[in-house]
Parts: structure tokens; sequence; C-alpha cells
């Protein structure tokens, strides 16, 4: 078994996964925050595409478990001298990793791993396709503030076409019963939407009192909105998190983002440490669900 | 004595399938029918007799990438898959832009001697889409067939030079159409599927805005233009109207455009990766519709090979391209509802046309080369080994109908199955 992406996982198996995260929460909170569950287990983290928070996250996950972990990166590696990736978690499976957590930039990069290793994968991401750990943390974040997901109106702003975060997190989102709105210029909308079980909007004004939860992505600035928004100025006249529209919102509705936030363009300054923002509990959070996929993976013992 | 005695089969004539026995010595059809007397005797009971198939388009990888393939694993692979004769794509290395590096081609083919080897000239040196190749050379070679195939010669001025060129030389234009912008680096048809999976996708406007461009052109310069593997429904409507307008325009799709469908890709299997790339079923479905009304003029495989360890990647970083040369017969008698005479229309007549070769795609008759493909509509099978040296088929593994049995080239039993006749 393996956890590649959402769609695979319906309702009562992610739930049983935030509920096993929800145990793990109280785990993290003792004065040593470490059970013994997966004691023996080795991991090993196959990272492509940088990574500071899903990398620590998953580290500090498996530490939490008493799990081994290997860590990989192609930078130095014989990646660069021009390894395949199929030889080169071949060659990691050889040293007996009983799991394989892998971020790739290529969509399925994953989903082969797990095909040629055999083992269980984790997706820590792959291309724009999925990042599945990521959406039970925010769905934990969302459940534990508000009890439930089920009647929320979750908005999703931003460059939703390119983005896994906004992929997976529709996903579970809506598994879990909540409502999904996508709002972003229409450049940044994903197109040919048919599949996808949410309604779009161009216009964050016109719904922003609407919504339970403000979930904004981020803005590739380095990219500096080349060919996808006139310019930056612009975007976030439209569609930033400023403290009118903050002001605008329902006194009860929150404010999320996966991080890294681009502090003065998708979210002003001052909100992203408002207690609303709960931008760090999905943070936590992320440790304690990476715990609980870990420990149904690998079939941990409860009681160890 | 004559060589074969193709016996107990239908002959496709002039006047629809026949049974009778052929006769074949001297390298031709020497008899038909009751005069058919001598020769080693070729069980054909059940089998129909035809022209050997001709394919517009493959991808040899000879000279400079051996290792996928080269023009004897290909010769193997086209005999196997009931063609006689293949149009060799001149993207190789170097590519195909003189008149020397064609007869290489050509020659190459000759010695190996299983069917003929057609070399096709690049437009562009290099297929830069910066400067005409040696279009003369090319010509003076024996070249008809003018293609960039990989890549769309994106510059319109520089294609109308050429067509003006080709067009004087009695020359063919095959365009791969793809625009660059559209295009955007896209990996899979842009429809529902990608915008789910999230991966980068080519629209179908990529390869329409392109061909509309090219019709203009081919009334400009009154160029013979052909459109490479058409993938879109709206690119159908465009050569439809062009034909009723009297241009000069042929057409030719992909057997997997005809078969498969963007959801192939849901599974994220490279070998579901080519261009233009599986698209929609109402596609598909325009591609059939097309291919059985003629407005789609020939089944082309676009035969390209890729060695595993290039294939058995992430799909977005996988090479473009599959096999095709062996499973095209059975794709087309597959999917399509073309009775026989209309496959052999399809995948002989016409691209022979198409390609003005001579020795090919004539329908069965005295005195003719004994260019043929001896087939069985009926027999299902599963393509599981392929004489090519690359296994990337997206039909492996797959029940297919109807099964290249003999082929003759010129006079010469090549490929028999193996099954066949035991």
């Amino acid at each position: 078994m393996s956890f590649l992406d959402i769609e695979g996982h319906d309702r009562t198996d992610l739930e049983a996964t935030l509920d096993l995260a929800d145990e793990f929460i109280e785990v993290l909170r003792r004065p040593i925050p470490r059970v013994p569950a997966l004691q023996g287990k080795t991991i090993a983290h196959i990272f492509y595409e940088a990574s500071t928070r899903t990398r620590l996250s998953f580290e500090r996950a498996a530490k939490a478990l008493s799990a081994d972990v290997m860590n990989f990166a192609p930078s130095g590696s014989s990646v660069s001298k021009g390894e395949s990736l199929k030889d080169t978690v071949l060659t990691l499976r050889a040293m007996g990793p009983d799991l394989m957590v892998v971020r790739h930039g290529a969509a399925g990069a994953p989903h082969r791993v797990a095909a040629w290793t055999g083992l269980p994968v984790i997706n820590a991401g792959d291309g724009a396709h999925q990042h599945p750990t990521q959406a039970l943390a925010d769905s934990l974040t969302i459940r534990t503030r508000f009890g439930k997901l089920d009647g929320l109106r979750v908005g999703i702003i931003g460059d939703i076409r390119h983005s896994r975060v906004a992929r997976s997190n529709v996903a579970a989102f809506t598994a879990l019963g909540a409502e999904v709105v996508l709002v972003a210029p229409r450049t940044l909308l994903p197109v040919s939407s048919a599949e996808w079980p949410v309604t779009m909007s161009e216009s964050l004004d016109e719904i922003i009192e609407d919504l339970d939860v403000v979930y904004l992505l981020r803005i590739q600035v380095e990219r500096g909105g080349a060919c996808v928004f006139p310019s930056l100025t612009e975007y976030v006249s439209r569609f930033g998190l400023t403290s009118r529209r903050f002001s605008a919102m329902n006194p009860e509705a929150v404010v999320m983002h996966p991080g890294p936030m681009n502090r003065g363009i998708e979210i002003a300054d001052s909100i992203a440490d408002d207690e609303r923002a709960l931008v760090l509990d999905q943070v936590s959070n992320g440790v304690a669900v990476r715990m609980a996929v870990l420990f149904r993976l690998l079939g941990g013992d409860r009681n160890g | 004595m004559a060589d074969y005695l193709l016996a107990g089969g239908s002959v496709l004539t002039r006047d629809g399938l026949v049974e009778a026995n052929v006769q074949v010595g001297n390298g031709t059809i020497e008899a038909i029918g009751a005069d058919a007397r001598s020769g080693e005797v070729i069980d054909c009971a059940g089998l129909i007799i035809g022209p050997g198939l001709v394919d517009l388009h493959a991808h040899l990888r000879e000279p400079g990438q051996e290792w996928k393939e080269d023009i004897g694993s290909a010769s193997r692979a086209a005999v196997a898959g009931g063609f006689t004769a293949i149009l060799a794509m001149p993207n190789t290395a170097p590519p195909t832009d003189a008149g020397h590096l064609a007869r290489y081609i050509s020659d190459r083919g000759t010695e190996v001697g299983l069917c003929e080897i057609v070399p096709t000239g690049c437009i562009t040196k290099s297929m830069e889409g910066q400067r005409l190749a040696h279009l003369d050379e090319l010509s003076d070679a024996g070249v008809t067939v003018f293609t960039d195939d990989g890549a769309s010669v994106a510059d319109a001025g520089l294609l109308r030079r050429a067509m003006e060129y080709v067009a004087e030389r009695g020359g063919l234009i095959s365009q791969h159409a793809e625009d660059p912008g559209l295009a955007d680096g896209g990996h899979m048809h842009e429809g529902t599927v990608s915008s789910w999976l999230g991966m980068r996708a080519l629209p179908s406007e990529a390869e329409t805005t392109i061909v509309a461009r090219d019709l203009a052109l081919a009334e400009m310069t009154g160029c013979r233009y052909h459109v490479a593997h058409v993938s879109a429904a709206a690119t159908v409507g465009l050569i439809a109207a062009a034909k009723q307008n009297g241009l000069p325009v042929t057409a030719e799709v992909a057997p997997h455009h005809l078969f498969f469908t963007e959801e192939a890709v849901r599974t994220m299997n490279p070998v579901y990766k080519m261009y233009p790339p599986l698209r929609s079923e109402a596609d598909a479905e325009a591609m059939r519709a097309a291919l059985e009304s003629g407005v789609i003029d020939a089944v082309a495989t676009d035969h390209a090979p890729h060695a595993a360890h290039e294939k058995d990647v992430p799909f977005e970083e996988a090479p473009r391209g599959v096999i095709g040369l062996e499973t095209a017969f059975a794709a087309v008698r597959t999917s399509t509802r073309l009775d026989p005479a209309a496959i052999f229309d399809r995948m002989s007549v016409r691209p022979a046309r198409i390609a003005g070769l001579s020795r090919h795609g004539r329908i069965p008759a005295t005195g003719v080369a004994a260019n043929l493909a001896v087939v069985d509509m009926d027999e299902q099978w599963t393509p599981t080994k392929f004489e090519s040296k690359s296994a990337n088929s997206p039909f492996a593994g797959v029940r297919l109908t109807g099964r290249p049995k003999y082929t003759f080239f010129e006079g010469a039993l090549v490929w028999r199955d193996q099954e066949a006749g035991q």
C-alpha cells in the first residue's frame, strides 16, 4: 500500500487517518514526544525538488515514531552523473528501507517509484499533480477549528492551475463534505475543469463574505507573474487578502496558506500574524498527519 | 516453374474480392485465377491477398540512434506488419537535409533488401527552422516528401519559400502541425485529464492553427500539402473544406489516434506519450469517421522507437513516440469499420500515390510488381514481442483483430507469420 493521491482514498479512510493524527497530536505534546511504534523501520526520503518544510516535517514525523531516516537529494549525488530515477531508487531499495517518501518535479514520478520498487511510497509532491499529506494537514486544521468540514465553504485563491496543493486539497475537502470555490484570474484557473467538483469565480470581493475558510496559494513571485497576469500590483488589487477584504470576512472565518508566504502579495503582512491565520497550525498538524500516514502504511503497533 | 503459388485465398482485384490463386515469379504477379498453376504452394485459405502496405511516416533512427532501431530491424518490423514500402523520416542524426544522406538511407534499405526504404528530406537545414535544406540535392536523390517532422516549420515566410521550391519540383510538403507557443512544452492533450493531473498540455488548437495557416500558403503557392498525423477533430474540418475548394491537400492519421484517448494517460504510463498526444473520445471518433469517409487519406504509423531505459521514466520526462509498424494493420482493423478493400486503400493504394511510389499500392493484376500483403482479417491475437529493437508499444498486451500473415517484396517471401501455414 502506498499513499500517492487523495482520490485513491474514501472518506472513511481519510477520516481514520485524521483520527489517528489527533492521537499523535497528543503524543507530540508530551514531555518526551516520541513513541516506539516504528522502531527498527527505515524510511528513505527522496527529494528531487528543493524542500525544507515538507522534508523536515517528514523527518520529525518519522523520528517521533522512532523510525530511522535516510535522506537523498540529487545534487552532488550520482544523479548529477546522469543516473536515472529508476536506477537511483532501485539502488536505494537495495539498502533496505521499508518505505520511500518521494518528491519530484514530474507528475506521477512517485507512482513510478512504487511500481519499480514494490515498496510503500508516500507522495510528498509530484509536479503540479498532488501533495496529499499537505491536504491531510489542511483538512485536520479545518476540522480542529470547526469540528467538521461538512457544509463549510472553502475558497482557494491563487495559482490553482499550476498547484499540486490545490488539486489534492480540492479532492480532500470535497471528500470530507466541504464546498470548494476556486478564485483566480482566468489564466490561473484550471482549463477543461469539468471533472473538478468545485465552482469558480474571478472575483474575490463577490464571494469573500460567504467563505468559512480563505485558503491562499503562493504566487510565484520569482516568475513575476510572467505571462499569467499583467503585474503583481494588479494581482494584489484583485486577489490579495488585504486588510479591507479581511474585514469583509465572516468573523468566524479563518485564513490558511501552505507556505512559504509572500507577505504583502497574496496576504497582507498584519493578517499573516492574526489569530485567525492558521498557518502555523497547518505546519504542526503536518507532522501529526505524516505520523498517521507512516503508521498506517507500515502497520505500526498501536500499543507499542 | 514460378516461385510461389498463393493458393486458396481471396484476391483484392479491381472487381472486389475474388477467390483465386495467384502465381508469383520473376518479381511480378504472373497469373491470377485458372492460369495460376505453378510454384511453391503458400496456403492462403481464409486469407486476403492485397497490395503490400505503405507507411508514409516511420522513424528508423539510422543513422545516429541505432540503439533504438536501425534500417535492418525497422525493415523486419515493417514486413512483419505487412508493409512493403516505408518512408523514413528525416530527423536522424545527422538529419536528412542533403542528397548524400538521402542516398545513404535508400542504399541501406536496398542492402537489407526486405522492403523499400524511401527517404524523406528536411525542409530546413538541420531541421532548425532557419534556412532551407538542400532541397535541390534531395530532389535529385529521389526525395518527393519534405518534412521537418517532430517540429513545425514555425516561420510562415520560410515555409512559403519551401513550398514554392518544392512545388516546382513536384514534391510534397508534409507538416507536423504544432504551434510551439500554444504547445507550451506540453506533454499530453489539454483536456479534462491533463487538468486534473496538473500536467502541462497541448491544446488541439496547437495543431489546427498551423494547418489553417499552411492551407492558406498551399493555396498561395500551389504546393501539394500533407498533414502528418492528424489528431484533432477541428483539423478534419479544415482539411475537408480545403479539399472541397480543390486544394492539393492530403492527410494521414496514426493508428494510436484511432484506438486510444487521453483516458489512457491517467495511468501516467509513458507508453501513452506521443506527439500529437492522444486526444478526447470525440477526436478519436472524428479520426475514425474521417478515415472512413476518405477526408483523411491514409494511415501512417509514426513508428518512433525508444529504448526501454529511455521510456521507463516519469511521463513528463519521457521521450515522445511509440512504435507502430507491427500493429498498424490490426489497430485499424480493430478500431474502424473499414472493409478489406478500404483498409488496403487507406494503408496501401493512397499512401503509395501520395508518395509517388509506382511499384507499390497497385491492386493485384497480372504483370504488376509482386509487392503483396496477405492478411487474416479475423485472427485474434495479442502483441507481446516485436521485430523492432524497441518495444514501446501501447498495443502490447491489447487484444487485436486482424493480422498480416505473409509479405512479398518484389516477388520474394520476406515475412511468414510463425503460426501461418502450420
